[in-house]
């Protein structure tokens, strides 16, 4: 599904080197995690990925499905399969939660060749989804993202990518500011997501999140770079241990 | 001090290529508009309050002509049940018009209302005579004086529709003045609609008393004509507990001047001025707002937003007085331009002025860039460049868009706004 080669990325304004060769390959139906100490990268792995400006890739590849990501618009990647779960999702005023959800199924729908959705379709299926995910009308009828609670605004990621059915989906951080109750609803909606033809990519901190949404394969990062991939059990190990020990062995 | 002789000459010029209409009740009004308009001339480009729009344009004796616009897009509120008015190249068409009857409402026009005594005559000119202190306003003394249509509208009490006023321009050298009055009796209530780019050159002038507890709307599109140029005014005065909420959309337009003149006399009363307005090219757009504060307890808003881009220019000149004894004053004013290259500039002036010592007076005004996150954000969703910077664009205006009350009429706003967007995607 995912493959990402050698891949080397610095900052454009700033001669500094963030991912100094990270190889992954996500298969479909799996979930990887990747945790890791602030700065190690995380973050900017799921950012290149998605097409943000303002970061180069020096040297290495990634593509999805076969086809090079690095070489389209952010715009042609979601259209491809590729969703992000931001970890800080952005207000956006005057933009009515709605209307963005649908012109988004809608563009991807027809970036694909696909016949659009129609109004009365489309209000199903989000209501469907947004049911499960205890999101009610008046979230949906606000703009995007404006008084959300942290929870919220987390909840409503997942309803954008339960409507939009991508074939890898990227969560980064996507536990930071939640509390539990909050958590488990959204690791819920992630979880009725998972099936065969799907990858996931969990970007996190803490282990707690891996209790919810349980990992295939952990991968810890450091320095721009995997320097440990494992099972379930290396993300206890880092909730018991910290990444110190971990560090210090492959250093 | 005495006027620069350049100055009237340059009034005097124009002067002579126009006739005072001379009939009955107005004629008192026209003659001291003449006056006044003498004593201070014609704006020129070194005057204070001319300083970031030339008027040289709006003045010149002749008006530029103005290629008609050949749309065949729907016109804005033409879906509404409402009561037509139509001006073709500034004169009033009765074929066109509905028939000025609506219950609750007495309205005539100013060509014809040519006796000698008439209610408008406590009206006409004079909310003009009192918006020129403490700043000149020479086009609008030069619209009271020869102006030769218009419409006098007398609310008494809830009209059931609103009175759609329609500009339709259709010669290329139209050069058009008309003078609207609108008095909205105690508790009365009412919307006015303008719409259409009316001519060539256009100066207009509207006086709107509003009495004590009774509301004005106004929702206006000035039309999308490039070459046309307008100058209009707005002068209102609130009484007590009264509501008064403007909002103007303006796109395209190679030389707007919109000035917007309100005073609040009566204690407890709303005021309102909004804009949303799109340039693209060769476009100048001007807001300017005066509104002052003689009474307690009232409250005013300014919010005006402008997308400008290839070398547009947008221009805010707003102020909030409070006179002395006027407590309890919250005024807010924002001015905001959206910046869609380097090319483009917003020039603003935001003004506060302040007697009294227990208000609350907010202001500002920003210039930027689409924002590069939200762009992303979208994009990542899978909405192309060019429509995520559209509907970030449209999220930008919203605050404007908002001032309007009735969600039916916003809604037709925001359809016009996104049209408008849609035929410059790249």
């Amino acid at each position: 599904m995912l493959n990402i080669k050698n891949l080397h990325v610095s900052l454009e304004e700033e001669d500094k080197q963030i991912l100094k060769g990270v190889d992954l390959t996500v298969e479909a139906g799996k979930v990887h995690a990747i945790m890791g100490p602030n700065g190690s990268g995380k973050s900017t792995l799921s950012y290149v990925l998605s097409g943000k400006e303002g970061y180069e890739v020096t040297e290495g590849s990634a593509d999805l499905l076969g086809e090079d990501l690095l070489e389209i618009d952010p715009e042609e990647r979601a259209a491809l399969g590729l969703f992000l779960a931001f970890q800080y999702p952005v207000e956006i005023p005057g933009v009515g939660n709605m209307t963005f959800l649908r012109t988004a199924v809608n563009s991807q729908r027809k970036a694909r060749g696909e016949d659009e959705m129609s109004a009365s379709e489309f209000l199903k299926a989000v209501r469907e989804r947004a049911k499960s995910l205890k999101i009610d009308a008046d979230m949906l009828k606000r703009p995007v993202n404006v008084g959300f609670s942290g929870g919220e605004k987390k909840r409503n990621e997942i309803l954008q990518m339960a409507m939009l059915e991508p074939k890898m989906c990227i969560l980064d951080e996507t536990d930071s500011g939640l509390d539990v109750d909050a958590m488990k609803l959204v690791a819920e909606g992630v979880n009725a997501l998972r099936n065969e033809g799907r990858g996931f990519l969990v970007i996190t901190h803490y282990q707690r999140l891996l209790d919810h949404i349980k990992p295939d394969v952990v991968h810890i990062m450091a320095n721009g770079r995997i320097v440990k991939t494992g099972g379930p059990e290396l993300a206890l190990e880092v909730e018991q241990n910290g990444y110190a020990d971990i560090l210090a062995e492959v250093a | 001090m005495a006027l620069a002789q350049v100055k009237i000459d340059a009034t005097e010029e124009r002067l002579n290529t126009l006739d005072m209409p001379q009939e009955g009740w107005s004629t008192a009004a026209r003659k001291d508009a003449l006056m006044r308009l003498r004593s201070m001339g014609l704006p020129s480009r070194r005057d204070e309050y001319w300083k970031y729009t030339r008027p040289d344009t709006l003045v010149q004796p002749k008006a530029l002509d103005a290629a008609v616009l050949q749309t065949d897009e729907v016109p804005v509120f033409d879906a509404l049940e409402r009561l037509k008015i139509v001006f073709v190249d500034g004169v009033f068409s009765a074929d066109e018009s509905d028939d000025l009857v609506l219950e609750g409402v007495a309205i005539e026009r100013l060509a014809d209302a040519t006796a000698d005594i008439h209610w408008a005559k406590g009206l006409y000119g004079v909310l003009e005579n009192k918006g020129q202190n403490p700043v000149e306003r020479p086009l609008a003394a030069l619209n009271t004086a020869y102006a030769t249509d218009g419409v006098l509208i007398h609310v008494t009490g809830k009209p059931s529709k609103p009175i759609s006023m329609i500009y339709r321009h259709i010669s290329e050298s139209s050069d058009a003045i008309l003078h609207h009055i609108v008095k909205i009796d105690k508790g009365a209530e009412v919307t006015i609609l303008e719409n259409g780019p009316a001519a060539a050159r256009f100066n207009k002038c509207m006086e709107i008393d509003v009495a004590d507890t009774a509301t004005f709307h106004h929702v206006r599109a000035q039309g999308r004509d490039h070459e046309r140029r307008a100058a209009t005014h707005v002068f209102a005065r609130l009484g007590t507990e009264s509501t008064f909420k403007s909002f103007t959309l303006t796109a395209n337009g190679v030389m707007t001047r919109n000035e917007c003149v309100i005073e609040l006399t009566g204690d407890d009363a709303h005021a309102t001025v909004a804009g949303a307005a799109l340039g693209d090219g060769d476009f100048h757009h001007d807001d300017t707002v005066f509104i002052t504060h003689d009474a307690v307890n009232c409250e005013s808003r300014q919010v005006f937003k402008k997308v400008l881009r290839n070398g547009a220019t947008g221009v805010f000149q707003g102020k909030i007085l409070v006179k002395a004894g006027a407590q309890k004053t919250d005024g807010y004013q924002i001015s905001q331009s959206l910046l869609l290259d380097e090319d483009s500039q917003f020039l603003a002036k935001p003004e506060l002025e302040i007697y009294a010592d227990d208000v609350a007076c907010s202001h500002g005004s920003t210039s930027g860039a689409i924002d590069e996150e939200a762009l992303f954000y979208l994009r990542s969703r899978g909405v192309p460049v060019g429509e995520a910077t559209d509907m970030l664009t449209l999220s930008f205006l919203a605050e404007a868009v908002e001032e309007i009350e009735d969600g039916a009429l916003a809604e037709e706003i925001n359809e016009r706004l996104a049209a408008w967007l849609a035929r410059r995607r790249d």
